[in-house]
């Protein structure tokens, strides 16, 4: 009977859509009011209709209702309870139904916030926002519906795979998406800006906040995604430059620049159609990225004709709102004219090349994404495009990228000087180069990579606190003026920052890393790096759904105890499939990651371990990004546009 | 369970565990490495660059699969039998065709592959410079509108009044 409610109420959701995508629309383009106002009661409508589909489908989860399809598929009586309800979007139908949660999340949160916008505006930006609803409530009920019955059920269901056994199922999906499916709002604002022709600095400061917190979501997702994957893999990988990685990391690269873009429309009136783009490629991109990964064609041009229907539709939904929307912007760029003037030396042209660098290197990702779809499907050869190649053609432009963010981000407005700008940043110019030079005398190897990436890193972070330093003018008293700086400094300082310590701590761990691989004799104590690390016992244990082996490995350092870490090896019997859970030892300047392997005929245990420096300050820099972004969505600028209501200051209005 | 029932974003972790080919193994084992230091680390760093074949985006140095094994035994096999990193990776390349290298040839039709990146990064950099330079010769801006005015208005009336309500620290 739930089920059956969640499955009405999803299509009432769909029908509900149609009405926010036709009225408001239409109300907007006639002036009519009443039809305006639809759209805030229907969005709000649609978040409840969709939330209740959903509560209903982890009702079903958290019941184990083996009479669905997808719990039988996706789950098991024995699995622990975090895991059933998080394997309610761990599966292709139940991962599209949060997808359009939180779509209409973002749609009744415009609806409910969006009181500051003008009406019209706020119509048509929730009109659009019901059709990409429509779109994906059609989808799901026409070609993937969760609800759908088996006639006879079975007594248990197959279990989830036991890779996604894990907390990251939890929090990695719901984050990636809220960013993801979040630059659905920009895209709807600039959707509704070129129905209505016109961008001004209001419209940059309307659509920055949501951008900004997409941003934020999709960037905490995805190191939530490294992260996941740094400790279950096995090995302490953290990029692997998977179609599916791509699919999130080219909707956060153009979601940056529109960031940077966005604010020079809001402060300058310039780069709009740029910016207006920008809003259009980083929804298409999560479109894409849908496509690319529900369709399956990138595994194999093949998987797409097991499947023509999904992966059909998918591209149809892509081909009408990106078609659409750019013959909209190809029809009316032209009349959004920049008024800006600005000179070659500028903080608008430092902000030019920002976007130039992000937005090709995203161009590169996606032409490296593809590029074994176009070969076999134009030319018949079946060829691979993985890692080497994007390190190698990725890294140029985040060198680039760190190296003028410093000087970018305090030339002047209108007119910079580029020697003035220059002469303010010797001290943190030499701090970096004296630090790479330390570091290039202190390691071993004969890696260019480890003292670049740590001049680099500092560079940019010494020219952050540079940046918010020197923002606090002269006296003494520019302590007390740093803490009182805007939130919006501090955010800048610190996503900026961030970056620094991200591309440091990837070149570092790459560059230093270091690797065992044994066969280990319990009671056997083995070298890692500076530390002992002996291997005391191996059990057996069982687990709720699985067995496991786990081993109990002491790591010494200078004779001290420094640890006890117990890897384990799992199998889970309902999916035939054996995991192997690492053991780390956290630590600000290293990670020790141990793994236990196979048992050997000869006796003893497969064992390799790992000493991972500075492992932890590749996410420590993304949530410090992160941290950014959100002191920036709390300034006041933020706040007094939100809290703003429309008076009598709006009189365009009708 | 079908592949492409599994979730979005962990179809990848999923993959690149590379379920359903025969019994895990692991990677890089340690009976398969050679005792000289020198051809081992060369070994390691050619597997990064060769495919898994059986997996979806994963070097053999890493898979888990019992191909990825073969074939890490057959570079190193090559190895010390005397072969150059390049005839190595030629050889294996001859027996599994180009879709073992994760760096593909920069050859044919590869060339737009490799070439895209910085054709796009010098058409952008000319249209940025173009735009850059025509902002810096335009004619100053207009002023405000009437309705600009108003709306600038009305929204430094509600800063003012929010800032005496909750004045900044």
């Amino acid at each position: 009977m739930i089920v059956e409610l969640g499955h009405f109420t999803l299509i009432l959701a769909l029908m509900v859509a149609c009405v926010q995508m036709i009225l408001p629309m239409i109300g907007a383009q006639t002036g009519r009011r009443s039809l305006m106002a639809t759209a805030v009661p229907t969005a709000i409508l649609q978040l409840i209709l969709i939330g209740v589909s959903f509560a209903a489908l982890t009702y079903a989860f958290v019941q184990s209702d083996f009479s669905l399809r997808i719990v039988v598929e996706n789950s098991h009586t024995l699995k622990p309870m975090l895991y059933k309800i998080s394997g309610v979007w761990g599966n292709h139908e139940g991962s599209l139904l949060l997808w359009v949660l939180i779509l209409a999340l973002f749609g009744a949160s415009a609806a409910l916030f969006g009181g500051n916008l003008p009406h019209k505006l706020r119509a048509r930006v929730l009109s659009v926002q019901g059709s990409i609803g429509v779109a994906f409530l059609a989808f799901m009920i026409l070609t993937s519906n969760p609800f759908e019955r088996l006639t006879e059920p079975p007594f248990n269901g197959n279990d989830l795979n036991p890779l996604l056994q894990d907390p990251g199922l939890a929090f990695h999906p719901p984050f990636l998406y809220l960013g993801y499916v979040g630059m659905s709002m920009a895209f709807s604002f600039a959707i509704a800006a070129l129905i209505e022709g016109r961008v001004d600095a209001a419209w940059g400061r309307w659509v920055r906040p949501w951008t900004l917190a997409a941003w934020v979501f999709l960037t905490i997702g995805i190191a939530m995604g490294s992260w996941w994957a740094y400790y279950e893999l096995g090995w302490g990988g953290f990029w692997f430059w998977d179609p599916v990685e791509n699919a999130s990391f080219m909707p956060w690269l153009i979601a940056t620049a529109l960031l940077h873009s966005a604010i020079v429309v809001e402060k300058r009136e310039s780069l709009k159609s740029w910016t207006m783009l920008l809003a259009i490629l980083a929804f298409g991109f999560s479109l894409i990225g849908t496509f690319i990964v529900r369709s399956g064609v990138i595994t194999s041009v093949h998987a797409f004709a097991n499947d023509p229907e999904r992966g059909v539709f998918i591209l149809m939904i892509l081909a009408v709102f990106m078609g659409g929307a750019l013959m909209l912007y190809a029809a009316r760029a032209s009349t959004l004219e920049s008024k800006g003037v600005f000179g070659l030396v500028s903080r608008e042209t430092a902000l030019v090349l920002n976007n130039l660098l992000l937005a090709v290197s995203c161009f590169v990702v996606f032409v490296g994404t593809i590029w074994p779809l176009v070969a076999e499907m134009l030319w018949q050869r079946k060829l691979s495009v993985g890692a080497p190649f994007f390190d190698a053609a990725f890294s140029p432009f985040i060198v680039l990228l760190a190296l003028a963010l410093p000087l970018g981000s305090i030339l002047a407005w209108k007119r910079g000087k580029l020697g003035r700008s220059f002469g303010q940043l010797w001290g943190a110019l030499v701090l970096a180069i004296a630090l790479g030079a330390l570091v290039f005398a202190l390691q071993t190897g004969r890696s260019a990579l480890g003292p670049v990436g740590a001049a680099l890193g500092a560079w940019v972070v010494f020219g952050a606190v540079n940046d918010m330093w020197g923002r606090t003018g002269r006296g003494a008293v520019r302590f007390g003026r740093l803490l009182r700086l805007p939130r919006a400094d501090w955010g800048r300082g610190f996503s900026h920052a961030g970056l620094g310590v991200t591309v440091f701590a990837v070149s570092a761990i790459t560059a230093w890393q270091s690797e065992d691989i044994r066969v280990v004799q319990l009671g056997e104590t083995f070298p890692l790096g500076a530390y002992m690390i002996r291997l005391d016992a191996v059990e057996d244990a069982p687990g709720p759904n699985y067995a496991a082996q786990i081993a109990t490995m002491i790591i010494h350092a200078n004779g001290q105890e420094v640890n006890r870490l117990y890897p384990e090896k799992r199998f889970y019997p309902v999916q035939g499939m054996p995991t192997t859970e690492a053991a780390i030892d956290q630590g600000f300047f290293r990670d020790i990651y141990l793994v236990l392997g196979d048992k050997q005929e000869v006796g003893g245990w497969a064992v390799r371990s790992y000493l991972k420096p500075f492992a932890n300050w590749i996410w420590g820099g993304c949530l410090m990004m992160a941290l950014g972004g959100f002191l920036s969505l709390s300034d006041r600028r933020h706040r007094v546009a939100a809290g703003a209501r429309p008076t009598q200051g709006q009189p365009h209005e009708n | 369970m079908k592949i492409r029932d599994l979730s979005l974003f962990f179809k990848a972790l999923v993959l690149i565990l590379n379920l359903g080919v025969g019994a895990v193994a692991w990677a890089v084992q340690p009976d398969e490495i050679l005792s000289d230091p020198a051809l081992e680390a060369r070994a390691r760093s050619l597997s990064q660059e060769l495919r898994c074949l059986v997996c979806r985006n994963e070097n053999i140095d890493e898979s888990h699969a019992e191909l990825a094994r073969d074939l890490r035994v057959l570079v190193r096999e090559r190895l010390q039998d005397g072969d150059t990193d390049t005839e190595a990776l030629a050889f294996i390349t001859a027996r599994y065709g180009e879709y073992v290298l994760l760096m593909p040839r920069a050859t044919g039709a590869n060339w737009v592959l490799y070439l895209a990146g910085p054709l796009m990064l010098i058409i952008g950099a000319g249209l940025a410079f173009l735009f850059v330079r025509r902002r810096s010769v335009a004619p100053d801006e207009a002023p405000l509108s009437v309705q600009d005015q108003a709306q600038l208005a009305g929204i430094l009336a509600q800063a003012q009044k929010s800032e005496l309500k909750d004045p900044p620290q």
